[in-house]
């Protein structure tokens, strides 16, 4: 055959897309199990377990806001939550809030004064049908088999759908990087980067290793963590002798922390 | 027509010259990094142990393995302790370990600028483990 330029740069043409798609081709025959080693493990002995966690907050026992700082200030130093004095910067895994803006559908305008003025603690209810874990496109919020909502900061991609999802605001986003602004480093537990959604854990970490959530241990009693499905546990005989109420439930999203009142 | 088409004239190549010295040119550049480089190779990095790592010996698994391997192994780690509350790694001789990169990995291997700094930045990875693992739990 005749070789003119016009077939020349066709070949040509044909050859550099055949070579620059290899890598592609490659890449899409790659088996993803392969980059998941299969490993031997177990969880340690000491770990407590539960088919669906949860919390009971007797808010008869706190007066003012100064009995909520012990269990705001463990939770916030173990974890390494930064301090931003710039209230949109905030990161809370733990915090403060109002009767009314805690409950807002039960507050009226005759609301009784002991509760109106009481402070109530909040944290992420860790609920049985998250709206955070719906919305989270990349499966780093998810629902672990006993009920808590965990984060894998690893996968997040700072998206804050999940942020917008929530009802409870009980997400934030490190908006800069958070190292700075942690007082006190908290060596045995990782921090966060700048662009990451983050949020209380249930302690995660301290159940795998027997202990009680840090809020729960520095409340004196106030706060009390168990097996939400278990029959005999404390938060069910709590439940049982008290009545208790939850945040905003007409959502249908479930919460796991009942309110003492 | 196609015989006037194939004729002489037409393959002829018009300014010889200039376009066999613009494609040397090309080649030269293109090639640079190449050239360049030639013979400057760096030296492959031996990481340093810190004692606490000399007398433990053996990693979680044998050197060869944790040497190309680490990262995958870290990977796997990350999916037990989050995703399945496994935290306890059995290593192929039955030995048990937590599975922890701040508390394990980290603590025998202290000394991140002449441990893990000298291969990645030899490979030229930068991988963000640091950005939230406290390189040093011991120390600062």
């Amino acid at each position: 055959m005749e070789n003119s330029r016009r077939n020349f740069l066709k070949i040509a043409g044909i050859s550099a897309l055949g070579l620059s798609a290899t890598p592609v081709l490659d890449a899409f025959a790659l088996d993803i199990s392969m980059l998941d080693m299969k490993i031997n493990a177990t969880p340690g002995k000491d770990a407590i377990t539960a088919k669906r966690w949860g919390m009971v907050i007797d808010t008869r026992k706190f007066e003012s806001e100064e009995d909520l700082k012990p269990m705001i200030e463990a939770c916030h130093k173990i974890h390494n939550v930064p301090v931003l004095e710039n209230k949109r910067h905030e990161i809370k895994w733990i915090w403060e809030e109002e009767f009314k803006h805690a409950f807002p559908n039960l507050e009226h305008e005759y609301v009784n004064e002991s509760v109106e003025h009481l402070p109530f603690l909040v944290l992420c209810n860790h609920c049985k049908d998250a709206p955070c874990v719906r919305a989270c496109p990349t499966k780093a919020t998810f629902k672990r088999e006993d009920g808590i909502i965990l984060m894998d900061f690893h996968r997040c991609i700072g998206c804050r759908f999940c942020m917008a999802a929530c009802p409870y605001g009980s997400r934030s986003f490190n908006f800069r990087d958070p190292r700075p602004f942690i007082k006190d480093i908290n060596k045995k537990f990782p921090t966060r980067a700048r662009g990451v959604v983050e949020k209380c854990n249930f302690c995660a970490e301290r159940l795998a290793v027997g202990q009680q959530p840090a809020c729960v241990e520095a409340s004196k009693g106030a706060l009390v963590f168990g097996d939400l499905e278990n029959p005999e546990s404390e938060v069910r005989r709590l439940l049982k002798t008290n009545y208790t109420i939850r945040r905003k439930v007409a959502l249908g999203t479930g919460p796991s922390v009942y309110y003492i009142v | 027509m196609s015989d006037n088409h194939h004729d002489k004239e037409d393959k002829k190549m018009y300014n010889k010259g200039e376009v066999i010295t613009g494609i040397v040119i090309f080649l030269v550049i293109f090639a640079f990094p190449f050239w360049y480089n030639m013979g400057k190779a760096a030296p492959v990095p031996q990481p340093e142990l810190t004692e606490k790592a000399k007398a433990a010996k053996e990693c979680v698994e044998p050197k060869a393995f944790m040497k190309t391997e680490h990262m995958q192994i870290l990977n796997s780690w990350r999916n037990s302790v989050v995703r399945n509350k496994n935290r306890l790694y059995i290593n192929s001789s039955n030995k048990e370990f937590d599975m922890s990169l701040s508390n394990n990995c980290l603590d025998c291997h202290s000394n991140k600028a002449e441990f893990c700094d000298k291969c990645h930045t030899y490979a030229s990875v930068t991988p963000y483990c640091f950005d939230c693992h406290i390189d040093n739990p011991k120390e600062k």
